[in-house]
């Protein structure tokens, strides 16, 4: 991935470039170890809960709960273009939690641990970012 | 009392609120000065120094001061740096290893903002581990704020009872010149206050003030011969949490859970038995899950046990009494700021805010996004 020098663009590393690689075609990953058999995240080149090496990035389900969120209305650039929005942590099936942004919901009718499915925003620069929304019923 | 007992031997603040005529060094520089004076020892029986510092910290603040120490210490773990450095004072100078430690912080947080030399949203990283939350815009305070939203959803606590942390603190801050804030707040006022990231209005929001502070340590033996009566550190420990908002598990319990138990079980007292509280007030929250942490109050019940106004003066559990970091002064780690108001409550020095006899004060400071918790119980013997 080429570097990203916006300040909302990661800076990906040799531990991340492949979890950001996946993610970039609609795929995001968790960190799998075969020892444990415990999936983590951020993506790491060994098992956070075991040290094990034997660790591979598998294709999550992309469902996940709604841990908590914040309606942010201040930012600086390049974020002030975007409030109000929202920030959430929210924890995967596989059972890692992320941060991320809920989108396709208003505001006032998120709940708490409600079902949601992952998303991807592709934005301006044709960057995915990975986001979440509500499971329509 | 074992002879390896450590204290608190002199405390001290530099001009702190609007100090635009200053570096933050001058300022370190300033509340040592004060610091080693208010102790009645000199320059010259300090031997171990404890600061934060661009250039091999702390070897640039020792050289700026004048000094040259035999031990150093820069462990930056964010607001809980100082008391984490006191532990590490305090066990050098129990082996022997050092007799007297100063350790000294300075900020023109406040004034860098006005001068354009510092951006108003903290700058956060796009590399390492915060590189997944760059494309979010989780702001500081937004992580604050999903925190106490956990809280408020687990346990109903109200955004009231949160604002209330912040009406206690001007409360205090009105018996303090030197206080930032010298107005009274409603808990109307929070509530209409521009809201920043939701629950938090502005006034949920610590203070971006310049300022600075000095501790200084010393054994029993040189102690016993300082100017002031001494206030010993009778129970410390630390913890670590996260730096990854995602790696924290749960968002309704900090690592204050972990360093409280063991500082009051060194100090052999419990949460009941303390007479006033200096406890890290980054936000109003802050104050909510360490109160319940720390034991001051069960796990959950901490909306209604600030909600009572407890934290008050003449309340159940005098905390913050200079103001604290939502109203008296906060310029970026408050740590400091803690001990020297401890201090001074202990000895009797805090004028129309004093603790009627105070003994003993619980610190507790809290670094990063509840990524690293201090608490430190001092006392007068």
């Amino acid at each position: 991935m080429a570097p990203q020098t916006r300040p909302d663009r990661p800076a990906p590393d040799s531990d991340s470039a492949s979890w950001w690689a996946a993610l970039q075609d609609g795929n995001l990953m968790v960190n799998m170890c075969q020892a444990c058999d415990r999936a983590s995240l951020y993506a790491r080149p060994f098992c956070p809960h075991c040290w094990s090496e034997d660790v591979e990035l598998v294709p999550a389900t992309g469902r996940a709960r709604l841990y908590t969120w914040s309606v942010v209305h201040q930012n600086a650039a390049p974020f002030a273009d975007r409030t109000p929005y929202v920030v959430a942590m929210v924890d995967l099936s596989e059972g890692p939690r992320i941060m991320t942004a809920i989108e396709g919901c208003d505001a006032k009718d998120l709940t708490p641990d409600m079902e949601l499915e992952a998303a991807f925003r592709t934005d301006d620069d044709g960057f995915a970012v990975p986001v979440f929304r509500p499971v329509l019923r | 009392m074992p002879t390896n007992q450590v204290a608190i031997v002199g405390v001290g603040l530099s001009d702190c609120g609007r100090v635009p005529d200053k570096t933050a060094t001058a300022l370190m520089a300033q509340s040592a000065r004060r610091a080693v004076a208010d102790s009645g020892l000199s320059k010259d029986d300090v031997n171990g120094l404890g600061a934060h510092g661009s250039l091999l910290a702390p070897v640039e603040v020792s050289e700026y001061l004048g000094l040259r120490p035999t031990w150093v210490d820069s462990t930056n773990v964010g607001g809980s740096s100082w008391e984490v450095m006191a532990q590490h004072a305090a066990a050098a100078i129990s082996s022997g290893e050092i007799d007297v430690a100063l350790l000294t912080y300075g900020s023109t947080a406040r004034s860098d903002v006005k001068r354009q030399v510092r951006s108003s949203a903290a700058a956060m990283s796009t590399g390492g581990a915060l590189q997944f939350e760059a494309p979010y815009g989780a702001t500081l305070i937004a992580k604050y704020a999903m925190a106490a939203r956990r809280h408020m959803i687990e346990y109903g606590t109200t955004v009231d009872q949160l604002a209330e942390v912040a009406v206690a603190a001007h409360d205090w801050a009105v018996m303090n010149d030197n206080a930032f804030e010298q107005q009274r707040l409603t808990l109307a006022d929070v509530a209409s206050a521009p809201t920043v990231a939701d629950p938090f209005t502005t006034k949920h929001v610590c203070l971006r003030t310049d300022g600075g502070g000095a501790v200084v340590l010393a054994g029993e033996r040189v102690a016993r011969n300082c100017a002031k009566e001494p206030v010993w550190i009778i129970g410390s420990a630390s913890a670590t949490s996260h730096v990854s908002m995602s790696e924290w598990s749960d968002f309704t319990t900090s690592a204050a859970a972990v360093s409280g138990p063991p500082a009051f079980a060194k100090a052999g007292v419990t949460p009941s038995d303390i007479d006033v509280c200096q406890l890290y007030d980054s936000f109003t929250s802050t104050v909510l899950l360490t109160v319940e942490d720390l034991g001051f109050c069960e796990k959950g019940t901490g909306g209604p046990f600030i909600g009572s106004g407890a934290l008050r003066p003449g309340g159940a559990l005098p905390t913050n009494t200079d103001g604290g970091g939502l109203a008296a002064c906060h310029p970026g780690m408050r740590g400091m700021f803690l001990m020297v108001e401890a201090v001074r409550q202990l000895r009797g020095e805090c004028g129309p805010r004093q603790v009627d006899d105070a003994r003993l004060a619980c610190v507790h400071a809290m670094g990063g996004f509840f990524s690293h918790s201090a608490t430190m119980i001092l006392g007068r013997h």
